[in-house]
């Protein structure tokens, strides 16, 4: 953290106005993982993004979280700066969270264990929550196995807790919901970017982690989302330390899937995805 | 080439112990059972090829819950099968495969739901009977809702995955009579769908009774 340049030594704090000068002469500090507000003042927006469009710019370090809220028609850009990130997600209806992701339909109905382009996150409801409409990973990716639980990040670290040196990413996606009033009943089995996984002939899991740095997946919010994101190392893997570096996350308004997008008939299953998303929308009058 | 197993008991193939409930679950119908640590539970496929989602709660705190990603993560293999270990959310011990004549059972394909059919069948099979509804119906008499419901245990079902990430619900591998012997490692509450799915092999397009034995050894 760059502290700024005025900051009074402790004994400046005994009166509540010198503790006030004290506290606001922390204005302007930078910190490697901090949010952007408001969103269009970041510096690096794509070149195809008005700065005005942006709503959300935050770097979340290894061990962190965040959370938001996004409307329907927003691309939510997830970038793996220096190659060992790894975002847990968690996905949920805004309008009612009961509805989420389910990463055994994400699977199952695609006939695709694997994530990439073109893949749909999918509720419990037979609806699209998100679509990935890019994917400089080349699908290194995991919809099953990522997860880690406190009790193993304490044997496998020392420590698994949310406020200690190596939080388990359940732990984080544990305090991201409750932030949103979500509770231990909310907290459905979690995706993960950025780190593949193997599934052999025999069933056996390879883990292979990630191959390159710089790699940026973008998903397109198909319905109002609470989005949960922790970044912290996949449940396999095998390196000794807690290794797990920046998430960058930036979303801007966009437009949704429609009819005419490729994607939207891609498959018969993802066409009859779609046509349920856009019924839920227009029942709901989210359409306008 | 022959099939070199023995045929299975068409009733199945029970543990020693002394049974505590002995029932038959008819072919498209939920149940549920609660079982203390140490009990054993059987499931026997008695028409053959017949799927059992199977969802199991930690008590009393029902929150902690069956997690499909911390059992193959743990085990490293997606696969159940004798000396499988169902482990709860936070990791702990929930039930432990001691017995299992098939062979292998899924836990990535999920139950099957009106909502999900059509996706994968189309709106024609939006109310044909699905395992998500006796999930909630069975869940709502332990004070279970909508929100305890997370990805499961498909006894008896053969989920290949093939090497580019291709996975289907396919013809299955089990037979009539074949049976699985569950120890709870803690006392569990266990929600059981007998499958009522007919768009897939799951069921060999036929749904079947099962029969569920719960013993003490």
């Amino acid at each position: 953290m760059t502290r700024g340049e005025a900051v009074p030594s402790a004994s400046a704090t005994e009166t509540v106005r010198a503790a006030r000068e004290h506290a606001r002469a922390q204005a302007g500090a930078v910190a490697e993982a901090m949010p952007t507000v408001p969103a269009s003042r970041f510096a690096h927006p794509p070149a195809h993004v008005d700065p005005r469009q942006l709503t959300w710019a935050e770097t979340i370090a290894g061990g962190g979280y965040a959370s938001k809220v996004l409307a329907r028609g927003t691309t939510l850009r997830l970038t793996d700066r220096d190659g060992d990130a790894c975002a847990h997600l968690l996905l949920y209806n805004a309008d009612q969270p009961w509805e989420r992701l389910n990463p055994a339909d994400t699977v199952k109905v695609p006939w695709q264990a694997y994530l990439g382009s073109g893949h749909p996150l999918l509720s419990d409801q037979g609806r699209v929550l998100a679509t990935i409409i890019s994917d400089t990973a080349g699908g290194a990716h995991d919809a099953l196995f990522g997860g880690s639980t406190r009790s193993g990040n304490e044997a496998r670290y020392g420590d698994g807790a949310a406020y200690g040196p190596t939080p388990a990413a359940r732990e984080l996606l544990r305090t991201a919901g409750a932030k949103h009033d979500l509770g231990p009943r909310d907290l459905s089995p979690s995706i993960a970017l950025f780190k593949r996984v193997r599934i052999e002939a025999d069933g056996s899991l390879s883990y292979l982690g990630s191959e390159t740095t710089s790699t940026v997946v973008e998903l397109r919010v198909e319905l109002p989302l609470i989005v949960l994101i922790a970044n912290a190392p996949h449940r396999l893997d095998p390196r000794e330390n807690y290794t797990c570096t920046p998430l960058e996350v930036l979303a801007w308004r966009s437009h949704p899937t429609g009819p005419k997008d490729p994607l939207w008939s891609a498959t018969p299953e993802l066409e009859r995805a779609f046509l349920n998303t856009a019924d839920y929308v227009h029942a709901r009058g989210l359409d306008g | 080439m022959g099939d070199p197993s023995p045929a299975p008991h068409p009733t199945g193939t029970l543990p020693e112990g002394r049974v505590l409930r002995d029932e038959q679950v008819p072919a498209r119908a939920p149940w549920s059972a609660r079982l203390d640590a140490g009990q054993l539970m059987s499931i026997v496929d008695l028409g053959g090829n017949q799927a059992v989602d199977f969802l199991a709660y930690c008590l009393p705190d029902t929150t902690e819950r069956y997690s499909a990603s911390e059992t193959m993560a743990a085990q490293g293999n997606i696969f159940l099968s004798t000396g499988s270990v169902l482990r709860s959310c936070e990791g702990r011990a929930m039930m432990t495969v001691i017995a299992d004549e098939c062979g292998r059972h899924d836990t990535i394909g999920g139950a099957c739901s009106k909502e999900s059919n059509t996706l994968r069948y189309g709106h024609h099979t939006k109310h044909q009977h699905a395992c998500v509804e006796n999930f909630l119906t069975e869940g709502s008499r332990w004070g279970l809702g909508k929100r305890d419901l997370v990805s499961n245990v498909n006894w008896y079902m053969n989920v290949p995955v093939e090497a580019d990430g291709t996975l289907g619900i396919v013809d299955g591998i089990s037979r009539p009579g074949l049976t699985v012997t569950l120890r709870a490692d803690c006392d569990v509450l266990v929600l059981v769908s007998n499958c009522p799915q007919i768009n897939n092999p799951r069921n060999g397009f036929d749904p079947t009774p099962i029969r569920m034995v719960i013993s003490a050894p």
